[in-house]
């Protein structure tokens, strides 16, 4: 029998740290290579970590709500096939203290194992050094609130210097924010129900937070007649279907017509990172998809590569695999602008809340027919209003004034003679 | 601009000092004709006489004590032990007369001697040439030790050494003498006694160290910084009295603290120095103090792996300070 470490395995190129919604196993099960041990819940997507190897279930480190970092520990497994001792899934601390072992194991065997507990895990988490208590104290830190990446989580001084720096200009700035965070408890009387805020909910809650918190939101709204493209789209949708498979609805019409303004306004068309600010080529367009309690946001990659019906065969992929739990969790990353289908719930108005690490976000909202007037006559058209949410720290009302009535130039231009699908 | 050994140093220290003041001699065995063990005196006894360079009986005891007189006599003596493990008969006159003459007299008396003596190993020398003894000598108030880490250190503190007004014991490393050679300064200069240097500027994980560890640690240093580990480096130079003031922004600076030496570690100096750290950094401390020291064995082996073993390097030096980085 052989002691294998099960860790929090890296689920997408830009997760860092995974919580586990449910475990499938308990202690002493048996499981098969490959058969799921847990459900993992990273930054709007939910995953399965799959068993490495075919073994019983020995200890499981991580409770079930419990966040953890990418590497970490979370569990043993008893392995029958005698392979060399403990295996790691390499995160480079652990593969460190390995070369440490092998090149001088007295050395090891020393001090420095005295206080240090073996492997990785979260048992130093809370166990503070007088400089982070001080620090902590100094500046009136909630530790919880900080990652630590010392030995078994431990937070360092290092950590927490790090934090103030990060912090510090923003507590300047609003000093009311932490008061924001924490509204006061309210009573809980006879019939009402307690939700915590777990799962995909609180990942919600925490990037709408941070969105809202981060960025000077600024919004614009304009009308757009789309009677000709409602039009065209009644007449080809029954044999599209028939065809295709699957529907072809609106939202793909304003897919296209977005990621066309947007390579002609590259500078919606944009991501942060970190101080600095990065104009994608690339059109990767964020959609929303709602399913229950959950909200994802899958991408459609190279927007501007497909034609209208490669994007609808794109949304109806997406949104099938969004509503079946599906999706990967490269399927959620590297968006550079969102488009929001508002219209879908009814909605005429609506204000977005950016997508960090987004500048921009379009809301489409309902079609509705309206009497409008046209060379002073009266006419019921099918109307759509655009709602942009901007980022105003780099962007402002001229360019993406522009960018919306380029947006709704080329829905107005979408009729039977020049779409052909 | 030729580059300088440790031991070439020291003897340009010496030249330049008996050059300058009359009242500086030199004593010691072998140190005229012979030029010393480790030709530390070479060239001097031609240049200065056999008045001024003067070969003792083995007579460790009468080094330091013909010295100690000559010294309150007005004289400068340099005093040179063959190895450091042979100061033992000395240790009554440089403790209990030389360390103490200036209290003992109210001030009337003092004792500028200057006594050099080879320390450490790592050059097969094995039990009776191998010593670290410097923790021995440093309770002793009125006794000043200092220990050099490179040729630069070496020729501006023993001319400091030489000019003090009170009894200066000066370890050389041994090893250190044809291993650590730089380019120093033509013109003269001279270093304060009592003063740490910083080597080595950084934010991850502090190293407190002397003599030839200090060499070490700074390749250690370069290696890690490959790595992104970023080693601040302080060098005590001093080791007695330390410099506290050094010791504690050095400490505080990073808040994770290796302390190395070459010495049996129960009772060394670095003990010494954690106490101070101890007493002034709690909170700024984010890890244990950690000591890299030789072993609690009484000597040093002759067997060449045991003698590693015995011995911190750059290797050890280096597993230490990733592991508190990583803490």
């Amino acid at each position: 029998m052989a002691k294998k470490e099960i860790r929090m395995p890296k689920l997408g190129e830009s997760v860092t740290e995974g919580t586990i919604n449910h475990w499938f196993v308990k202690v002493g099960d048996h499981v098969e290579e490959y058969d799921p041990l847990a459900d993992v819940m990273t930054d709007k997507v939910n995953a399965e970590v799959p068993a490495s190897f075919t073994g019983t279930i020995q200890e499981l480190l991580v409770e079930e709500g419990e966040t953890v970092e990418v590497g970490t520990l979370i569990g043993y497994m008893d392995v029958e096939a005698d392979e060399d001792e403990v295996s790691r899934e390499e995160s480079p601390a652990i593969q460190q203290e390995t070369e440490k072992t092998t090149e001088q194991p007295k050395q090891e065997a020393k001090p420095v194992n005295k206080r240090q507990p073996a492997g990785g895990g979260q048992q130093n988490k809370t166990r503070y050094s007088p400089a982070v208590m001080n620090l902590a104290n100094e500046h009136n830190l909630d530790l919880t609130n900080i990652t630590g990446t010392g030995l078994g989580g431990r937070i360092t001084r290092k950590d927490v210097e790090k934090y103030l720096s990060g912090n510090f200009s923003r507590n300047l700035d609003t000093p009311k924010d932490t008061e924001a965070k924490t509204p006061a408890p309210a009573d809980l009387k006879p019939g009402d129900k307690e939700i915590p805020l777990t799962g995909v909910r609180k990942v919600i809650a925490d990037n709408m937070v941070r969105s809202s918190n981060e960025i000077p939101h600024a919004w614009m709204t304009v009308e757009v007649d789309v009677t000709n493209l409602v039009k065209y789209r009644d007449k080809i949708k029954n044999t599209f279907k028939e065809r295709e498979g699957f529907s072809i609805t609106y939202f793909a019409f304003f897919v296209e017509a977005v990621t066309r303004a947007l390579k002609e306004y590259p500078q919606l068309n944009c991501v942060w990172k970190d101080d600095k600010i990065i104009q994608r080529n690339d059109v990767n367009m964020s959609i929303a998809v709602a399913k229950d309690e959950e909200l994802f946001v899958p991408v459609i990659k190279n927007a501007e590569e497909k034609s209208i019906q490669g994007i609808a065969k794109s949304i109806h992929h997406l949104a099938t695999n969004a509503r079946h739990g599906r999706l990967n969790p490269e399927d959620m990353t590297g968006g550079t602008f969102t488009l929001n289908n508002t219209g879908t719930f009814g909605s005429v108005s609506s204000m977005g809340i950016i997508n960090h690490p987004q500048v921009a976000i379009l809301q489409v909202e309902s079609i509705v027919k309206r009497p409008v007037i046209i060379n002073d006559m009266l006419a019921a058209r099918d109307m759509v209003n655009l709602s942009l949410s901007l980022d105003h720290r780099i962007l402002d009302g001229l360019i993406c004034g522009r960018f919306l009535t380029r947006v709704k130039e080329i829905l107005e231009g979408m009729d039977e003679d020049n779409l052909q699908i | 601009m030729a580059e300088t050994t440790y031991i070439q140093a020291i003897t340009q220290a010496m030249r330049e000092e008996l050059t300058q003041d009359e009242n500086v001699f030199v004593l010691g065995e072998d140190v005229g004709a012979k030029g010393g063990v480790f030709r530390a005196t070479d060239g001097l006894f031609d240049e200065f006489g056999a008045d001024r360079i003067i070969d003792t009986p083995l007579t460790e005891s009468a080094i330091a004590g013909v010295g100690i007189g000559a010294a309150m006599y007005g004289m400068r003596p340099v005093g040179e032990m063959q190895f450091v493990d042979f100061i033992l008969p000395a240790v009554n006159q440089i403790v209990s007369e030389a360390a103490k003459i200036r209290y003992r007299s109210n001030n009337d008396w003092h004792c500028p001697i200057t006594i050099r003596a080879p320390y450490g190993g790592g050059v097969s020398g094995a039990l009776y040439h191998s010593q670290s003894l410097e923790a021995m000598f440093s309770n002793q108030p009125g006794l000043k030790i200092v220990m050099p880490s490179s040729p630069y250190d070496a020729k501006g503190l023993l001319k400091a050494a030489i000019r003090d007004n009170d009894p200066v014991l000066f370890l050389e490393h041994k090893r250190a003498y044809r291993f650590l050679k730089e380019e120093i300064p033509e013109e003269e200069y001279v270093l304060p006694i009592g003063k740490a240097a910083v080597k080595r500027e950084g934010s991850d994980v502090t190293v407190i160290t002397y003599g030839l560890n200090v060499h070490l640690a700074e390749q250690a240093a370069a290696n890690l910084a490959e790595d992104d580990i970023d080693v601040h480096l302080l060098d005590l130079r001093t080791v007695y009295p330390l410099d506290q003031e050094a010791i504690i922004q050095a400490a505080s600076k990073t808040g994770k603290v290796l302390l190395v030496t070459e010495d049996n570690k129960e009772g060394s100096i670095i003990g010494e120095v954690a106490a101070i750290i101890a007493e002034h950094c709690l909170f700024e401390l984010d890890a244990p103090v950690e000591r890299l020291a030789g072993p609690d064995a009484p000597a040093m082996p002759y067997a060449a792996n045991l003698e590693k073993e015995f011995m911190v390097d750059e290797t050890k030096i280096e597993q230490s300070i990733r592991s508190l980085a990583l803490f």
